[in-house]
């Protein structure tokens, strides 16, 4: 199961390298992993995709939770939440092509932000699934490089993960 | 008042309320040594390796619970200390090791001496600080004593660069009395409705066992569990870290289990209903095949890491907590309602227990020509009254030791059993005999574990250190060699210790005195000559039987019903 899990965590210098160095040392996957700032300049916010069975995620959670820097975590997967990755795709776009790749771009409500005579740069944002099918959607020969951020999420309604 | 880094460093070690500090100088803490200098409250204990350091504070550590503290230079100085501090860290054991780094400018320029610390033992400590400024030495020292010595103990480093412990900046320093952690709060009570189900669970069980481990000792709740097994009658079981917890000459103690655990503690296991684990962490050694661990049994888990609940083992009722305040909740909730267990299918338990009991399975051959290595611990035994703080090295010895002398008492047995780590025992015993002056401290070791740490030897002359090494010198490693034995049909590759030194002569060029012993017949008496010489380190050599295995055994793998017995006693013996 694909579990997405987030954490706050205190903005120190090498909270970031002991949280990916628990996942290589005890064997889990990490999917994607995205960490920025938030409001508080002493937090960092981290949204980790990962993917175990029911007994790996809880000893996952419990690991996590088990770090000194790790503040407070939630696993989004268990409530109803909102998952948003965006991305940046630039393909070629040459002849016929141009019009094909504006409309696919339309249809997914991509954005084009930047252009040149041979090629677009899309800029897209969804959840990841759907980003998936985009990519899936352009053929392959025309993908020139792919640059996603990696989930992030926020569950739905008023609770909130914060201090 | 004003001080500098370095003075900061001993300043709160003081206020700390530490005594001793293991340690080795070197370029980057030059400074801290400077200050220790000039002062007579911390005590600093020079060893020879910085790996014997860490091994001193932690065995200073196990036997009085108090956090170990250790002082060594950057690059090699923390790079030697990483085996110790893992160690500490499988074994929960609480420590601070203060590593000096090069200077703040000069880090990440491949400078001399340099490593990078943190990076290197984050994966084998609770906690690390690199501390950037002087401003926040203080509180980091609070919080590392905080960290390693709350919640599930642990080593913590403090990496200090050279410049911040610099002499000539001095900052205003006030020691915290308390610290608080928004990110770090540490479990004290179990939740009582899950208490309360626990208990109902064990009065309703036929066949209870109650397996407790190091977390008995390390969380001082020995006399709690003594109450609870003598009011509750249930059999106990103790891992190899929980030896002591419960008194081992007791009759309700069916002795250690695992690998190398006891005929009856082990059937026990496989045929129980209710299980209690108390500050056990289900280790594999402990488990063997997963899918075969007590089979029949609800299991209830009391631990204070939340992690090691349900991480090897489905647990039925877990209860997070401090083991000394979930047992005092048990006990207060069993005396106010009055609960009993059932006593027919307690005494039809016990009668079965006694079945497998008979079995003796730690019954050695006798031998008026070789000392058998289990004759050698038993006269251990009888000759020291079990009243020994006795620390181990790994291997055979180590199990010999853990089968036959039984511990009465918690922090008596100290030995490295997550990690498993050969030259821990000669060092350990000093940071046990630093903290316990008057107290009779050994160290039973094998010929290949104590070349790990011998240098240490010097040390212990210094220091005047009169400790008793009992070397079980069978000229081979003997559990590499038992399972090369069973497992890789007698090719005993590189199993054997070539070229060993004369120990005798070995421990007299350090200073001390030497002794071997070769005849059954002569180990009493050899022994009360050695515990006699109070003031001196005395090294025996005991000369044992080289091609004596541990028994009982369960390969690694198999379920606990599928135990080897010694070859003198049924052959092998598989009761479904």
């Amino acid at each position: 199961m694909r579990h997405i899990i987030s954490i706050l965590m205190e903005n120190e210098a090498g909270a970031l390298s002991r949280v990916a160095g628990l996942f290589t040392a005890r064997g889990y996957n990490i999917e994607s992993l995205s960490v920025a700032p938030t409001e508080d300049a002493t937090l960092s916010r981290m949204t980790l995709v990962t993917i175990g069975d029911e007994r790996v995620i809880e000893q996952i959670t419990k690991q996590l939770n088990k770090l000194v820097d790790v503040v407070k975590l939630v696993d989004l997967s268990e409530g109803v939440h909102i998952e948003r990755e965006m991305m940046m795709i630039k393909v070629r776009a040459e002849m016929g092509m141009r019009e094909e790749i504006k409309r696919l771009s339309d249809i997914f409500r991509g954005k084009i932000i930047d252009v040149t005579d041979t090629s677009y740069v899309v800029e897209m944002t969804g959840d990841s699934s759907k980003l998936d099918s985009f990519v899936r959607a352009i053929p392959e020969e025309l993908i020139i490089e792919v640059v996603r951020t990696g989930a992030s999420g926020i569950s739905r309604g008023p609770k909130a993960l914060t201090l | 008042m004003e001080l500098s880094g370095a003075q900061i460093v001993v300043q709160s070690l003081k206020d700390e309320g530490v005594e001793h500090v293991f340690g080795y100088p070197g370029g980057s803490v030059l400074h801290i040594y400077d200050a220790i200098f000039q002062q007579e409250d911390v005590r600093h204990v020079l060893v020879r390796h910085e790996q014997g350091a860490t091994h001193a504070a932690d065995g200073y550590a196990r036997a009085t619970g108090k956090p170990g503290v250790v002082l060594v230079t950057s690059g090699p100085g923390a790079t030697n200390a990483v085996t110790g501090i893992a160690t500490a860290y499988m074994d929960s054991i609480p420590m601070v090791v203060i590593t000096g780094q090069v200077p703040s400018p000069l880090i990440g320029s491949d400078a001399f001496q340099e490593v990078d610390t943190i990076g290197i033992t984050r994966p084998c400590v609770k906690h690390n600080f690199l501390v950037k400024r002087v401003e926040d030495l203080a509180e980091t020292m609070k919080k590392a004593f905080h960290i390693a010595n709350t919640g599930r103990p642990g080593p913590v480093v403090v990496d200090i660069p050279k410049d911040v412990t610099d002499p000539n900046i001095k900052v205003p320093y006030e020691y915290p009395s308390k610290v608080k952690m928004r990110s770090y709060s540490p479990v004290e009570k179990g939740h009582l409705g899950q208490i309360k189900k626990a208990v109902e669970l064990m009065m309703g069980a036929k066949r209870p066992v109650i397996y407790s481990g190091g977390g008995v000792v390390i969380g001082d709740a020995s006399a709690e569990l003594t109450e609870l097994v003598q009011k509750t009658g249930f059999p106990i079981t103790n891992t190899l870290m929980g030896l002591g917890a419960y008194p081992g000459t007791d009759k309700q103690n069916i002795g250690m289990l695992g690998m190398h655990g006891t005929y009856e503690a082990n059937m026990a296991m496989h045929e129980t209903d209710v299980l209690v684990a108390i500050g056990a962490r289900f280790d594999d050694r402990v488990t063997g095949k997963i899918a075969e661990f007590c089979p029949h049994a609800q299991i209830i888990h009391i631990d204070v890491d939340p992690a090691s609940i349900s991480k090897n083992v489905r647990i039925d009722i877990p209860i997070v907590g401090q083991v000394k305040s979930v047992l005092n909740d048990m006990l207060r909730i069993l005396t106010e309602r009055e609960m009993q267990a059932d006593a027919d299918a307690l005494d039809a338990w016990w009668k079965q227990i006694e079945s497998w009991r008979a079995v003796k399975c730690l019954e050695y051959p006798k031998s008026d020509e070789v000392i058998k290595p289990q004759f050698a611990v038993d006269t251990l035994h009888k000759v020291t009254d079990g009243g020994l703080y006795l620390t181990s090295d790994v291997g055979q010895h180590q199990m010999f030791a853990a089968q036959y002398y039984a511990f009465d008492k918690p922090r008596r047995w100290i030995n490295s059993g997550g990690l498993g780590t050969m030259g821990f025992g000669l060092p350990a015993a000093m940071g046990v005999q630093m903290a316990h002056p008057d107290a009779t401290v050994a160290c039973i070791t094998g010929e290949a574990s104590i070349l790990m740490c011998i240098q240490e030897l010097a040390t212990c002359k210094q220091y005047n250190l009169p400790l008793k090494i009992i070397l079980l010198n069978n000229g081979y490693m003997g559990m590499v060699r038992q399972w090369q034995e069973m497992f890789y049909e007698g090719r005993y590759s590189h199993s054997y210790v070539d070229a060993l030194p004369d120990f005798v002569e070995l421990a007299e060029s350090f200073g001390h005195v030497g002794m071997r012993i070769d005849k059954p017949g002569d180990l009493a008496a050899g022994f009360e000559e050695a515990f006699s010489r109070k003031d001196e380190l005395v090294f025996i050599d005991v000369v044992v039987d080289p091609s004596e295995n541990v028994y009982p055994m369960i390969e690694a793998g198999k379920g606990h019903h599928k135990m080897h017995l010694s070859p003198q006693q049924a052959s092998e013996r598989e009761l479904a």
